[in-house]
């Protein structure tokens, strides 16, 4: 799996790192997403899929993998 | 899918239950998703009810949050929003790109971490206001002396709003929100809050100190020159958003979500028995109550086909948060109270651009306050018939305008009384 960001988008609602804090941040300049780890490991996979599902400006595109 | 139906000739009001929305919502988001919708200015605009409609609106470029393009759905008038010194700094009312400029300004100060930061001095807050609850004794209305008091002051501190003040502030905002104010009442409410925040702003820049505002303006004074600076018409207009939205709001969540906790009492216990299930249930009273109760206006912008519906451009539209909160192509069984749901892509906040600038300090107000409140009196039960409690039918903020509270007062003579004696 990929996390892939449209920075431009983002208006810091904080879905993200509310909801997936050991994926995302928010800036402290500001407030917009930071990724921390644009390739989760498996067990992060479900915690990237909600945060693309809440976030509220569709941000977040989650790219999932090919292989089986 | 076509609206066939006739024009709904006003928004569904009429609730059965406290904390469910008018019953008609639910035959709407049946029949009609996309229904006609009739304004008091003689318009027609839609109404919209599902879920998915609702997110799809809220999220799309082609439909306006400019409120002076608007249609009212209640009457209300709205308050000469194309004036300038009325419009400066209402990001809630403006569109891309000027939106989001002010929205990029102000998130860093409301970002996950920072308002996570703030819990220690929030239970500070809070346990100040039960120990005077449990000082005073029994009965209490919660409202005045919990739910409003608690959200308001944390804003002041966080704007940098002298909290004497709040009972001028508490006032003007009530006048704003109730749906019956006259046009002459609400222009003086608004007019009073705006001389008292730009009087705050001039203030903050002959003596600033570490709070928002003063922030803002000394963020202006570096200003890069991509940035424009900040009038103090602005300034004052994001304070006066930012006071009105910070403590209204979540005081009515605490209210009506307590009342709505004791009415489930055994999923009240769950919560309390597992701390770590209260962000879960903090958001599914968010869902379940969805106080923005009328929901948010969005104009179009050009034609747009919603559903299978052609939306003209001009038209107004009111997406339904409550409805489309309570969705049963979304959610499991909806109107059902499940503190334990979980993964809820409800719009309490809103959607889009403009979802709640202040959500995560509304979470952790209510993360703490909630168990705090019956952590303190486990016995906490209404003082009056439920039918006695005064709903906030006529209020743009749904809740309760009061909640008398009472509980098993435990002094030490009361304790010392029950002791059954032993000496003869």
């Amino acid at each position: 799996m990929k996390i892939r960001i449209e920075h431009d988008r983002c208006r810091g609602a904080g879905q993200c790192a509310l909801n997936a804090p050991e994926l995302f941040d928010q800036s402290d300049d500001d407030g917009t997403v930071i990724v921390l780890d644009e390739e989760p490991s498996p067990e992060l996979q479900d915690s990237a899929r909600l945060a693309a599902a809440l976030c509220p400006n569709a941000v977040i595109r989650i790219i999932e993998s090919c292989e089986a | 899918m076509r609206a066939t139906e006739p024009a709904l000739s006003t928004l569904p009001t009429h609730r059965s239950c406290p904390f469910d929305p008018p019953q008609e919502y639910d035959r709407l988001r049946e029949q009609a998703p996309v229904s006609r919708l009739a304004f008091p200015d003689g318009k027609i605009g839609w109404l919209l009810t599902r879920h998915q409609d609702v997110r799809a609106v809220l999220a799309d470029d082609r439909f306006s949050s400019d409120r002076s393009r608007a249609s009212s759905p209640l009457g209300r008038i709205p308050l000469r929003p194309h004036e300038p010194e009325a419009r400066a700094g209402m990001l809630l009312t403006m569109d891309p790109p000027e939106h989001t400029r002010y929205r990029r300004m102000l998130t860093r100060y409301f970002t996950v971490r920072r308002m996570r930061a703030l819990v220690p001095r929030i239970e500070q807050i809070v346990e100040a206001h039960l120990d005077a609850m449990e000082r005073k004794g029994p009965p209490a209305d919660l409202v005045t002396a919990f739910a409003l008091p608690i959200p308001s002051l944390v804003i002041c501190e966080l704007l940098g709003v002298p909290y004497e003040d709040r009972a001028m502030f508490q006032r003007w905002t009530s006048t704003l929100l109730r749906l019956d104010t006259n046009e002459k009442a609400a222009l003086a409410a608004r007019n009073a809050l705006r001389t008292y925040m730009l009087q705050l702003v001039a203030a903050k820049r002959a003596h600033p100190d570490d709070a928002l505002i003063s922030h803002l303006i000394a963020a202006q004074d570096t200003a890069e020159e991509t940035q424009a600076e900040l009038t103090d018409e602005e300034l004052g207009g994001i304070a006066r958003l930012l006071l009105v939205a910070g403590h209204e709001t979540t005081a009515n969540m605490l209210a009506l979500g307590t009342y709505t906790l004791l009415s489930h009492p055994d999923q009240l216990r769950a919560m309390l028995d597992h701390p770590e299930s209260v962000e879960r249930a903090v958001e599914e009273l968010l869902r379940y109550l969805t106080i923005v109760q009328f929901g948010v206006l969005r104009v179009a912008c050009e034609d747009v086909e919603i559903a299978g519906c052609q939306i003209r451009a001009g038209e107004t539209v009111v997406a339904s948060l409550a409805a489309a909160n309570r969705d049963p192509e979304h959610f499991d069984r909806p109107g059902k109270l499940d503190l334990e749901r979980e993964f809820s892509q409800h719009v309490a906040f809103g959607h889009g651009v403009h979802q709640c600038l202040g959500q995560q300090l509304a979470r952790v107000e209510m993360e703490v306050a909630f168990p705090a409140l019956f952590r303190r009196f486990p016995t906490l039960r209404l003082a009056v018939p439920p039918e006695q409690v005064p709903l906030r039918e006529d209020m743009l903020i749904y809740g309760v305008h009061a909640l008398p509270l009472t509980w098993d007062g435990h002094s030490p003579d009361t304790l010392h009384q029950q002791t059954p004696s032993t000496g003869g």
